[in-house]
């Protein structure tokens, strides 16, 4: 028996943490979060994903109670925010700028919130050390913020936020601030941390790979509106609109008319002179309908030799950007569509043979890409 | 040499503006007071040569500083001052605090619109407006007016020349000396540690005490000195605003040189008054140099 994959929101029992109903919030006219309806659950991590300005910061500060909803009710276990102040939710927030006090020290930084709860002197004492080990900042207690460096500053952060046990923790950009190996360590940190404590996580970022590593489910937002909720690799794999396959990883995303279809496979007529992609629908497709056809550089295959595959096309290499591990290929095709090709260098340099202005075939499989309306 | 001559500059500028004069007061504190011009003896004799000079010196004493102690006049006028300069250094926090908060929390577009208020009143004679406050709390003045008229009173208040039109005079000339420092702390406060103490179970108050208080600190410290360092030695207000029952040691300073042509014993009280004045100003440059540290 496999152990069981953790995915209350497929369970229709499961009583939702958070539930988001019709919550609009408006600033003057502008709507930065729209008719927003969703649930998190217990134990979720949880990822907002959007650029900036999509409403996703807002949402944030609507659960840490900063910001009140213009209509609708966000509800915490059931019972309703909206007359909760700040410091009375059972939500602790961990600040983009970290928001560390700077005349306190890192000991008392973590103190400061289980000292408002009146809690006695040892059992502080005994939490503050036990946020201290977690976030291995034993050595640093007694240091001011500016005497640390960033990543111990983000680490002062969130055992600050954890210290008081919330039902919720919501992170707000919380590594924005670390450069790239640093932010990566960090994210497994983050999971290891948020699987000890159990604690739910809501994490606002831009960055398409963190929330692709963190979380349990992403939601992708544009202007105050979720576009999709999915687990990583649904979102990846089967995105719902070109915007989600576009702002989550690299994608070819080719328009054509839809054909016939034959069986479960669509045929998508999309340049003068170039056979018809077959695809996969999830949905119906008309006849003659637009339809976008998207898929991931790295399930388009580059041949010298024409393949065996029926849906092949002969370009000419255009571009290459190689990574180390990688090499994307901009093949120029001869309505002059490019797709880009990934493929993984697990050979030399010298083993390879495409070069720029070569001809060469990219092909792809009829199940490779996802089929879009919009 | 250009590096010497560089350092050179401030500490000629020091000499010839502080220690000089200094000197000068100090001989004379040590000289006793004659009827002549200048009305001091002994006065250095340059054509005598070095006899003149063994004479110069053996004619200073410290009878005056020994008679500032015998005279309880004095030592009552500098603790009285002491007392007026740390009342007022008070009452100018408590009215400067709001104001600099209310400054640092406006919109950004109207904060140098606040700056330029809080300065705009040094446009105008120091002088001419002490003169005013003359005419506001004077018995018939507009005060008095005003909150008769109001039916608030139906007698006059005495407020000039008492004890509480010279804090009212005080709080009114050096309110921008408490608001600038403290305004200049608050600004550079940053809104999400107040939402962060909040989020952490702090009431709007208690975050107030624990965040924005403790981070304004170093203003707070600077304003408060910069209120009471010249207040201690104010002549101005206390001869204008206050009555004859207000002890303050300028104004003894100021009757010693003039009425009483003393010379000697008003440099005397001079000399003390700088020696006094010498321990908060150390303080307010320890201040302002953690302040500079804590910055870097």
């Amino acid at each position: 028996m496999p152990q069981d994959v953790f995915a209350p929101w497929l369970d229709p029992d499961a009583n939702p943490i958070i539930q988001f109903k019709n919550v609009t919030k408006k600033f003057g006219d502008f709507a930065a979060v729209d008719d927003l309806t969703i649930d998190i659950y217990e134990r979720e991590f949880f990822a907002l994903l959007g650029p900036s300005g999509c409403g996703k910061t807002t949402m944030m500060r609507m659960l840490a109670g900063f910001e009140a909803p213009t209509e609708g009710h966000i509800l915490l276990s059931g019972q309703d925010m909206a007359p909760v102040p700040p410091n009375k939710r059972a939500v602790n927030m961990m600040f983009q700028s970290y928001a560390l006090f700077p005349h306190l020290s890192v000991w008392n930084n973590i103190a400061f919130g289980l000292r408002r709860n009146g809690l006695p002197k040892d059992e502080i004492a005994a939490r503050v050390d036990e946020m201290l080990r977690l976030t291995r900042l034993e050595k640093f207690a007694r240091r001011k913020p500016h005497q640390i460096s960033g990543g111990q500053r983000q680490r002062v952060a969130l055992a600050r936020s954890l210290a008081k046990a919330p039902k919720l923790l919501l992170l707000d950009e919380p590594l924005g601030a670390l450069d790239k190996k640093l932010r990566q360590e960090t994210q497994f940190e983050l999971m290891d941390i948020q699987e000890k404590t159990g604690t739910t996580f809501v994490i606002v970022t831009h960055d398409q790979e963190e929330a692709m590593t963190v979380a349990s489910r992403v939601a992708v937002m544009d202007h105050g509106k979720i576009v999709q909720v999915a687990t990583p690799p649904d979102i990846y794999e089967t995105p719902n609109s070109t915007y989600v396959a576009d702002f989550i990883g690299d994608v070819n995303l080719i328009e054509g008319k839809a054909g016939a279809m034959d069986g479960d496979k669509l045929a998508i007529s999309w340049g003068e002179g170039l056979a018809d992609i077959i695809g996969t629908p999830h949905t119906n497709f008309d006849k003659g309908q637009t339809v976008y056809f998207a898929i991931r550089p790295e399930k388009v295959t580059i041949t010298h030799d024409k393949p065996a595959n029926p849906i092949a096309f002969r370009g000419k290499v255009l571009d290459i950007a190689y990574l180390g591990n990688l090499s994307t290929y901009h093949v120029e095709l001869p309505n002059g569509q490019i797709i880009k090709a990934q493929t993984a260098n697990n050979r030399r340099i010298s083993r390879r043979g495409f070069t720029w202005e070569d001809k060469v075939w990219v092909s792809w499989t009829d199940t490779a890409g996802v089929l879009l309306e919009n | 040499m250009r590096r010497l001559i560089l350092i050179a500059v401030p500490y000629i500028w020091l000499l010839a503006l502080f220690l000089v004069p200094f000197i000068i007061v100090l001989k004379i504190a040590l000289s006793d007071a004659w009827l002549a011009i200048p009305p001091y003896v002994p006065t250095l004799d340059i054509s005598a040569g070095w006899a003149g000079f063994k004479d110069f010196l053996s004619g200073l004493d410290f009878e005056n500083f020994i008679f500032l102690t015998e005279d309880d006049l004095y030592w009552k006028a500098y603790l009285s001052s002491l007392k007026i300069a740390a009342i007022s250094t008070l009452f100018t926090l408590l009215v400067g605090y709001p104001i600099a908060y209310g400054m640092a929390k406006a919109p950004d577009e109207w904060r140098p619109t606040l700056l330029m208020l809080v300065i705009l009143p040094f446009w105008t004679s120091f002088l001419i407006r002490v003169y005013s406050w003359m005419g506001i709390l004077s018995q018939e003045g507009y005060l008095n007016q005003t909150l008769m008229s109001l039916g608030l009173i139906s007698e006059p208040l005495i407020i000039l020349n008492t004890n509480a039109a010279v804090y009212i005079g005080i709080v009114y000339t050096y309110l921008p000396f408490m608001i600038l420092p403290i305004y200049s702390a608050l600004e550079k406060l940053d809104a999400s540690l107040i939402e962060a103490a909040e989020d952490l179970g702090c009431s709007r108050l208690s975050a107030f005490w624990l965040v924005t208080i403790p981070l304004s600190k170093q203003g707070i410290i600077a304003g408060c000195f910069l209120v009471f360092i010249p207040t201690i030695g104010e002549f101005v207000i206390p001869s204008l605003l206050g009555g004859s029952q207000t002890l303050m040691i300028g104004k003894v300073l100021w009757e010693e040189f003039f009425s009483n042509r003393d010379w000697p014993v008003a440099s005397a009280v001079a000399v003390i008054l700088l020696l006094i004045l010498v321990i908060p100003i150390i303080l307010f440059q320890r201040n302002e140099q953690k302040q500079r540290e804590a910055n870097e």
